[in-house]
C-alpha cells in the first residue's frame, strides 16, 4: 500500500513537470526568443528526466524507447493509464 | 512520428457510474467540436502551413489534443465501466449499449458518428488558423455546457482543465496567425489574398 502511495506521488510529480513543459513549450513556439522561458523549459527537462527515470526504476515503464524492461516484457503490465487504478485524486 | 507515454496528462479517478453523463461526453471523444476533430484538423493542416513558428504550433497542440482524446475515452470508459443495465436504460444510454456495449466509440451524444465533415484543411495559412481560433471556442463552450451538466467532483475536474487548455491553445493560435499575417505582409487585415484567377488582367 506504501508502494502505491510512492508510485501515485511520483506519478503526480511526473504529470506536474510533464505540463510545465507542455505549456512552456507552446509557448516557446510563438515566441521562440525568449530567454527566460527558454531556460525555465530546460530546467524542467532536467527534472523531468529524473522523475522519469526513478518511475522506470521503482515501478515499471513509462515509456517503450528509453527504460529498459525486466524479464518477462513489462510493458504489457496492467493497469492502463485510462483505468481507475492508475490514477489519483488530485 | 510518435511514441506513447504509460501516464495521463490529466488523472481521471471517478468513483461513481454515470451513464448520462457519459452519453453527454462522449461529444468531446467523436462529435464536431470534439478532441478527435481537434487532433485530426491541426495534424492535418501542418502540412501547408508556413512559418517555423505556425508549423509548430499546428504539430505540437494537434499532439496535446491526442492526449486530450484519451482523457476524455477515460471518462467515458469510467463513468459507464460499473453501470448496471438498469442504470444504463434510465439514463437513456440503451441505443448507444446496444450497438456499443461499454466500448468507447467516437460519436455525439445523439450515436452520429464521428464525420471528418466537421472539420477542414484549406490549404490556406490565414484560413486554416482562423478555423482553428473559432475550434478552440467551440470546444471552450462546450466544456462550458457540460460542466453546466455535471455535478461530481471526479467530472468536473478534468473538465475544467480541458476547458483551460482550449483557451491556452486559442491564444497561442492567435500568436500564430498574428506571425502568418506578418510573414505575408497582410499585418493588420483579417482578409484574404485575392487568388490570381479573380485578379483583373491589364
Amino acid at each position: 500500500m506504501k508502494d502505491n502511495t510512492n508510485m501515485m506521488e511520483l506519478k503526480k510529480q511526473i504529470m506536474a513537470v510533464h505540463f510545465m513543459l507542455e505549456d512552456l513549450q507552446l509557448y516557446l513556439n510563438t515566441h521562440p526568443t525568449d530567454r527566460e522561458a527558454l531556460a525555465k523549459r530546460n530546467s524542467y527537462v532536467k527534472q523531468y528526466k529524473m522523475l522519469r527515470d526513478e518511475y522506470n526504476k521503482c515501478f515499471g515503464m513509462i515509456s517503450q524507447d528509453d527504460s529498459f524492461s525486466p524479464y518477462p516484457w513489462q510493458w504489457i503490465e496492467e493497469p492502463w493509464p485510462w483505468e481507475y487504478e492508475a490514477n489519483f485524486k488530485l | 512520428m510518435w511514441t506513447y507515454d504509460k501516464i495521463l496528462e490529466y488523472p481521471v479517478k471517478i468513483k461513481n457510474p454515470n451513464p448520462a453523463m457519459a452519453k453527454l461526453i462522449i461529444t468531446q471523444y467523436g462529435g464536431p467540436d470534439g478532441e478527435l476533430a481537434a487532433s485530426l484538423r491541426y495534424l492535418s493542416q501542418r502540412f501547408s502551413m508556413v512559418t517555423p513558428q505556425a508549423i509548430a504550433t499546428l504539430n505540437d497542440i494537434g499532439t496535446e489534443e491526442l492526449a486530450h482524446l484519451e482523457i476524455v475515452g477515460s471518462m467515458v470508459n469510467q463513468l459507464v465501466k460499473n453501470a448496471s443495465l438498469e442504470e444504463i436504460k434510465k439514463a437513456g444510454m440503451d441505443g448507444y449499449y446496444v450497438d456499443h456495449d461499454k466500448g468507447v466509440y467516437p460519436s455525439n451524444p445523439t450515436g452520429i458518428p464521428f464525420n471528418a465533415a466537421c472539420i477542414q484543411v484549406k490549404g490556406n495559412p490565414i484560413v486554416d488558423l482562423t478555423e482553428d481560433l473559432a475550434a478552440e471556442q467551440k470546444a471552450r463552450a462546450t466544456y462550458e455546457w457540460l460542466l453546466n451538466m455535471a455535478d461530481d467532483p471526479d467530472v468536473i475536474e478534468p473538465l475544467k482543465f480541458l476547458r483551460e487548455r482550449e483557451v491556452v491553445h486559442y491564444q497561442r493560435f492567435g500568436e500564430a496567425l498574428r506571425i502568418v499575417q506578418d510573414f505575408l505582409q497582410e499585418p493588420h487585415l483579417f482578409i484574404m489574398p485575392k487568388p490570381d484567377f479573380m485578379k483583373k488582367k491589364d
